[in-house]
């Protein structure tokens, strides 16, 4: 029964975060540190983490094709099937699914851990009593500001691992530059783009609101508001697995 | 002027407020007095729309706070001030933007007034050296002096207080103490302050409402407190303990 109260809690609570901001400018100003703090300052994290595993899933891919003791003989594969794997599976997981794990980590516990402090000094009864809704104020920026850089994030995070596989190819020797181009073009469909996009902007969506939902209904002192990042993360890495799951099935 | 009418509050099975029946007139300190666990900062946040009261009604002149529309409500709000216990300062603004953060918000001034005003409110909770510095680097009485400076940016008609003297020593109580009387006196508003701080009670104590275990046990002037405790055995203990 709990799970459907949360559940319930979650969609009033979001009808508050989207209601008509009371100052433009305010919520202006708000929305551009927003999407600074979240886009901007990840961009370190998110290039360093998709150049490495792009290179690792290559250097793997190449690894298990061509070793003796796999079901096929690596003769019967051309070396270019190493760039489809890794060209492939980048748009479709890895760049959207990893890159929002990581930022689930990152920006989830951020935000959660903000507003939760903000809730137990009574800055957000600050704003109620001034007649400000507290829930907009400080959500519908974040979640914004969420939705709209990280699948630009995303995108990023998609060519730096199809570059860091090409890198890896080139450095280890386990195929050519050519060899690699060839194997992501020859199976690059516009679709898996699309795929790319509708999973990091719902994975956005979790990430932020779930975030400040939980920031949001933090109650006692500090100790609370580090339990409410700790929770924040959790429950946004199993949403983002199961709409994983369900995005992959309606579209593919 | 602000009315409560037979305000009852639950928290699940508990009676946090029972039937509490209180008026609280403008242009002077009105004081909830209690001992802790009272019902003291439940009523108050009900009265600043914090709580929603399970049944009665409180009236700020003619309107039903909480029978209001959203926008009404919102409407309302902007004519309270509150001085939170713990301040509530923006702790990512400085103590400049702390009080000029309402006028941005719902003030149609140009900056230039802004900055007036907010030199203005600064100025009169003497705090003209302290603009760039942020909340993590003033004193607990400088803090409780911008939360009033931030209360009265605006034109407030209702400011309420919940423990302003609450962490601070005895001499800057008394400060602040006097700066609440002062704004009191100088806007004429409805201030409402919630202590259990019996030497604010002396000095700037004018009308007076006693809580005890979530009922009024007792409404009235400073003056006739003592011959209240008299016949108030609840209010004797408290006042006695508190001295």
């Amino acid at each position: 029964m709990k799970i459907f109260s949360e559940v319930g809690r979650y969609v009033l609570f979001m009808r508050y975060v989207v209601r008509r901001p009371e100052r433009w400018y305010m919520f202006w100003q708000n929305l551009m540190r927003e999407m600074n703090l979240i886009g901007v300052d990840s961009l370190v994290i998110v290039m360093l983490i998709a150049i490495f595993t792009g290179a690792v899933t290559t250097v793997q891919t190449a690894s298990q094709l061509t070793s003796d003791t796999g079901v096929l003989p690596p003769s019967l594969f051309p070396m270019s099937v190493v760039g489809s794997v890794v060209g492939s599976s980048s748009i479709l997981e890895l760049a959207p699914t990893i890159t929002c794990l990581v930022l689930a980590g990152k920006v989830g516990a951020n935000i959660a851990s903000e507003i939760g402090n903000q809730r137990i000094s009574e800055q957000l009864d600050a704003y109620e009593v001034m007649g400000i809704n507290s829930a907009g104020f400080v959500g519908l920026p974040k979640i914004l500001a969420g939705v709209i850089m990280i699948p630009c994030l995303v995108v990023i995070s998609n060519f730096l691992l199809i570059y860091g596989g090409l890198w890896a190819a080139k450095f280890t020797g386990a195929l050519t530059a050519d060899e690699y181009v060839s194997g992501v073009r020859s199976t690059f469909m516009p679709l898996y783009v699309q795929i790319m996009l509708v999973k990091a902007t719902i994975f956005a969506f979790l990430i932020t609101s779930l975030s400040v939902f939980q920031g949001f209904y933090t109650s006692g002192g500090a100790l609370e508001v580090g339990e409410a990042g700790t929770k924040a993360v959790t429950k946004i890495c199993v949403f983002i697995l199961f709409f994983d799951l369900i995005i992959a099935k309606m579209f593919l | 002027m602000i009315t409560l009418q037979n305000v009852n509050k639950f928290f699940g099975e508990k009676h946090v407020l029972q039937d509490i029946n209180a008026t609280f007139q403008p242009g002077i300190c009105n004081l909830i007095i209690g001992a802790s666990g009272g019902g003291k900062s439940v009523m108050v946040k009900c009265m600043v729309g914090l709580e929603e009261p399970t049944s009665g009604s409180i009236l700020f002149g003619e309107q039903d706070f909480h029978r209001l529309e959203y926008e009404g409500k919102k409407e309302l709000r902007k004519e309270i001030g509150m001085l939170f216990q713990g301040t509530a300062l923006f702790d990512s603004l400085t103590v400049e933007q702390n009080v000029e953060f309402p006028l941005l918000m719902f003030g149609n001034m140009s900056k230039a007034e802004r900055k007036e005003r907010v030199a203005y409110c600064l100025n009169r909770v003497n705090l003209n050296h302290a603009y760039g510095k942020f909340p993590s680097e003033i004193s607990g009485g400088m803090k409780k002096r911008v939360g009033i400076a931030r209360a009265i940016a605006l034109k407030i008609k209702y400011l309420f207080c919940d423990e302003p003297n609450s962490g601070l020593d005895p001499l800057t109580s008394r400060v602040i103490d006097q700066l609440l009387y002062e704004i009191t006196k100088e806007y004429n508003i409805t201030t409402i302050i919630n202590s259990h701080d019996m030497k604010t009670v002396l000095d700037i104590g004018e009308h007076i409402v006693f809580v005890h275990q979530g009922q009024k046990w007792w409404e009235g002037s400073k003056e006739d407190m003592e011959d209240a405790k008299i016949s108030n055995a609840e209010l004797r203990a408290f006042i006695e303990a508190s001295m």
